[in-house]
């Protein structure tokens, strides 16, 4: 596990790395251009899972690792995705 | 810990930060929460798209992500049992993080030079706090590598240690995984 | 020595020095006692210091509540003041529930769970003595606001805005935010700690599946402490800067919706219930199969409704808020849910009953409570359906109903669980049988002062006894009841005499009680009582959900195949050896927690408006993480055999 090998290479993580860094990039851009208003919001948050979920799978190693800890992260990420969808809610952000 | 090896397969020290990350994920989301709810009720100035500046704040998030990218690499050195590289790369970790905290000081100096003090309107309430709870999670990582730094100056390269920067290096990229969320919550939702 | 002639000034002198020497001499090895029980890591010895903490909260916060019902007797009493009355519900609510009900569930997980998983400790035996200091200074820093005369008194679930520094410009909520977001520090890594242990410690053999229930619900609510408690820490930060730094989460002048502080307070409030309640089902679940020599009725059941418990818990929470105005439409879909999550409950209640069922039962203590414990539930649960339903629960929101109903709930099930697990697992622990006799007077009374407190205030409630008011007015016709219902919390320090003598004299000279008294299944039960410090000679390993109930069977025995399927009390199982055929090396003992957990608590004195204070603080705790960091866990010399 903690020992020995490799999870990837160097070029691997690097190639991550750009991706991210083009994704914020265009989250950037999408940002500052006016024709895109319309879907900005999805838009971004669309890229902004992207990101998030390629730090998880890839830096975190949770793509190479045990079954069980990608089920300890999602249970929290799952309980706290919805508290935050049903705060919104209760609170009329979605209406 | 214990002598026999776990039944999962992963060791303590490794499941504990992911059950702490799985934690961790309901502070932040009630933090996000809170500002969720209470985005455009503030009632006085200055108001958010006032103050928030983009393009300086993309510069500080390209640092956090570059320090992820160090912060595995580092490991990968590790791995490889090459101390230099590892503490060099270690190095750079947390220096990239001294500089984010440095460009989040510098943002909330700004903002408060532009009347925005922590008690004076809902706005900044939820992100001085927000952000700072961020903040202080990143000062907490920039220790903990520095000393993980220091530390590998001497000594074994062994597993236990391999697994020490590994799990560093998992609260760090949790960390930086929170700030892309609220770079687009915060900055480009705004 | 007095009697010796004095001679010269010298002699005098070295006949002082000796005595000196030998009253040092004798206070040496209780200094070495004191200094033990301050670092220990033994999980065992960390169990007990919960339940004592644990207990005096419970005693404090149960007079705290008898003082409540004696303003309370008859009506226009004007025996408490009323802000004191204020302050004294809220600091019972508080102290209940985060100082005695919180720490006596961790001494039992803490006693069982490696116990019962084959496990020589936890996974982090120094975070886990951590976690019990900071609950202590957390208890302690409470009510250090008593002789502050600022005790808080903003109720339990201190409601915005009622709360803010405007409504309670005192220092009482101060202390209410500060003590728990202390205390909530170790409890998050407590939770982390009976995660790991769990899923990581477990013997050779101990599938999920095989899992005894009691260290089942230990794992449920380990994850319901890990999510529930962060929204409740967030919800403190709030309220402690709203308070003291002008911050306006909660300020409806600013934009800001008290209610947010509703919502994150029954976001962690209502899993927080379950946290409660859930151990106290793991020991009814390990008492009522073992008294009726029958396996658990549809084990995986029970545990799938209590994991669905874990995962529904969190989305009914706006059920204590049906009366703020959330609309039809979030209140229809919360009072589903709720509705919902009677279903897993319901059905742990029929497996229990099931289990008891052409059983071979013993109405042994342990099991008197557990029935107990199954009934009562059904009581608090049954008023708990009828306000699941939001029109019902208008009539009865604020009323003494409710505290019918979570008193059925906390005591009926909560504390009858507590108490069948100490007459359960006393015997494991202390080694000696508590007396049965004795105990039953303890049950019969304590369930007779419980029902004659309680039951009447579902009907004063109904009649219109409105909750957290110092009195009522003598039209209202409520003196009868009240008065029967403070007779009966009178009751209580009655029905606590029998324990009390029942553990005094079994301490001192009680019955040996062998390592299976009760002719239990599972693993806790194959080793001493009191268990060695390392719990169990050899590793055991696992074959089947009830271990003791069949041959134990080795490793070598296996690998021959020479052992043989036997029913239920079949044979004799084995027994763990005396003395560990390899030398055992066990964790040391360590200042560093206690180092770390003194900062933390300087840190928060300093939250009273020190920040010199609580940056000292800091310091120290900054020390005590790298002193820990830095020291080995196991160290020389330290190993046990
Ligand atoms: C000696 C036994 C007990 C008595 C006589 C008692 C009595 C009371 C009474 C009369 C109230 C209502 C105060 C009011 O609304 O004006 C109350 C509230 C409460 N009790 Fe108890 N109680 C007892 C045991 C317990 C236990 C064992 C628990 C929990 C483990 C508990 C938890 C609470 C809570 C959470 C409240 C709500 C406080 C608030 O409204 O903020 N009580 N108790």
């Amino acid at each position: 596990m903690a020992a020995g090998h490799e999870h990837a290479s160097t070029r691997f993580y690097v190639a991550i790395a750009v991706i991210l860094a083009v994704l914020t990039a265009l989250e950037v851009m999408v940002f500052f251009i006016e024709a895109l208003r319309p879907v900005l919001t999805p838009l971004l948050l669309i890229m902004m899972a992207a990101k998030f979920f390629l730090v998880a799978a890839f830096f975190m190693h949770l793509r190479f690792d045990g079954r069980l800890l990608n089920v300890v992260f999602a249970w929290g990420l799952v309980v706290a995705t919805g508290i935050t969808l049903a705060l919104m809610a209760v609170f009329g952000r979605f209406s | 810990m214990s002598e026999l090896a776990p039944v999962t397969g992963i060791r303590n020290r490794k499941l504990a930060m992911w059950t702490f990350i799985g934690s961790e994920c309901m502070l932040f989301a009630t933090l996000i929460s809170t500002y969720m709810v209470y985005r455009g009720r503030n009632l006085i100035g200055p108001y958010p798209h006032e103050l928030l500046n983009v393009p300086f704040i993309t510069v500080t998030t390209f640092v956090l992500l570059m320090s992820s990218l160090c912060m595995v690499l580092a490991l990968a050195a590790m791995q490889q049992g090459n101390r230099r590289q590892a503490r060099f790369r270690l190095f750079l970790t947390a220096a990239l993080g001294l500089v984010f905290l440095v460009g989040q000081f510098y943002e909330f100096n700004h903002f408060h030079h532009e009347g925005l003090g922590l008690s004076r309107n809902l706005f900044s309430s939820t992100f001085y706090i927000l952000t700072g709870t961020h903040g202080a999670h990143v000062l907490g990582g920039v220790i903990w590598l520095s000393t993980l730094f220091l530390r590998l100056g001497s000594g074994p390269i062994d597993a236990e240690r391999i697994e020490t920067v590994e799990i560093a290096g998992l609260y760090w990229h949790f960390v930086d995984a929170v700030w892309i969320i609220l770079f687009t919550l915060i900055y480009l939702l705004a | 020595m007095n009697s010796q002639p004095a001679g010269d000034r010298s002699e005098r002198l070295d006949g002082l020095n000796a005595r000196a020497r030998a009253m040092g001499q004798a206070w040496k090895p209780r200094l070495a006692v004191v200094a033990d029980w301050m670092t220990t890591v033994d999980h065992k010895k960390i169990a007990i210091l919960y339940f004592l903490s644990g207990m005096t909260f419970l005693l404090i916060a149960g007079m705290e509540g008898q003082l409540i019902r004696v303003q309370l007797a008859q009506s226009e009493l004007r025996i408490l003041d009323p802000n004191l009355y204020n302050q004294l519900f809220t600091m019972h609510g508080t102290t209940m529930v985060f100082f005695a009900g919180m720490p006596l569930i961790i001494a039992y997980f803490n006693f069982v769970v490696p116990l019962q998983i084959g496990a020589r400790d936890v996974a982090f035996p120094r975070l886990n003595m951590f976690s019990w200091w900071l609950a202590v200074f957390g208890g302690l820093f409470l009510y250090a606001s008593v002789p502050l005369g600022s005790m808080p008194d903003g109720g339990w679930f201190a409601y915005t805005p009622l709360t803010n520094r405007e409504y309670s410009p005192g220092r009482g909520m101060d202390f209410y935010v500060l003590a728990l977001l202390l205390a909530g520090v170790g409890t998050i890594a407590g939770g982390v700690n009976f995660v790991v242990t769990i899923l990581n410690l477990r013997a050779p053999g101990m599938t999920f599946m095989r899992l005894p229930l009691f260290t089942w619900m230990a794992l449920v609510v380990s994850i319901l402490i890990l999510l529930a408690f962060p929204p409740f820490t967030v919800g403190l930060l709030f309220l402690l800067f709203d308070r003291n730094f002008g911050t306006h989460f909660f300020d409806a002048a600013a934009g800001a919706d008290p209610l947010l502080w509703q919502h994150l307070f029954w976001v962690f409030g209502h899993p927080e219930v379950y946290i409660l309640v859930l151990p106290a089902f793991g020991i009814a679940s390990e008492v009522i199969p073992t008294f009726s020599r029958k396996g658990l009725f549809g084990y995986p059941v029970v545990v799938f409704s209590g994991v669905l418990i874990a995962f529904l818990g969190f989305g009914v929470w706006a059920h204590h808020m049906f009366a703020v105005g959330m609309g039809p439409l979030a209140n229809s879909v919360f009072a589903g849910a709720t509705m919902l999550i009677a279903v897993p409950t319901g059905i742990k209640i029929f497996n229990w009953i099931a289990t008891m069922w052409g059983g071979k039962l013993r109405f042994t203590t342990p099991m008197l409570w557990a029935i107990g414990l199954v009934s009562m539930f059904i009581i608090g649960g049954l008023s708990g359906v009828m306000h699941a339903s939001p029109p019902t629960d208008l009539q009865q929101t604020d009323t003494y109903f409710i505290v019918a109903h979570f008193h059925y709930v906390l005591i009926g099930g909560l504390v009858f669980g507590l108490f069948a697990g100490l007459y359960y697992w006393f015997p494991k622990a202390t080694g000696k049988m508590l007396s049965d006799k004795l105990g039953k007077w303890h049950f019969w009374l304590t369930l007779a002062a419980f029902n004659i407190t309680f039951f009447p205030m579902h009907f004063s409630g109904l009649l219109g006894m409105p909750r957290r008011t110092f009195t009522y007015p003598s039209e209202l016709g409520l003196d009868g009841f009240n008065l029967v219902s403070t007779i009966g919390a009178g009751l209580f320090t009655v029905a606590f005499v029998p324990l009390i003598v029942n553990l005094w004299k079994t301490l001192r000279n009680g019955e040996p009680a062998g390592a299976n008294p009760w002719g239990a299944p599972t693993l806790e039960w194959s080793t001493g009582s009191p268990p060695p410090h390392y719990n169990f000679a050899v590793v055991p390993r696992v074959q089947r959900r009830d271990p003791l109930w069949h041959p134990w069977i080795r490793p070598e025995e296996e690998e021959a195949g020479d052992h043989e399927d036997a029913g239920p009390g079949g044979v004799e199982p084995r027994l763990q050896p005396e003395v560990a055929p390899e030398p055992v090396v066990m964790p040391s003992n360590s200042w560093w927690p206690m180092v770390m957990s003194i900062g933390m608590l300087i840190a928060t004195v300093g939250g009273l408006g020190s920040l010199e204070t609580t940056l000292v603080g800091a310091a120290i705790t900054l020390v005590g993480l790298f002193g820990w960091a830095f020291e080995p866990a196991f160290r020389d010399g330290a190993g046990h055999l």
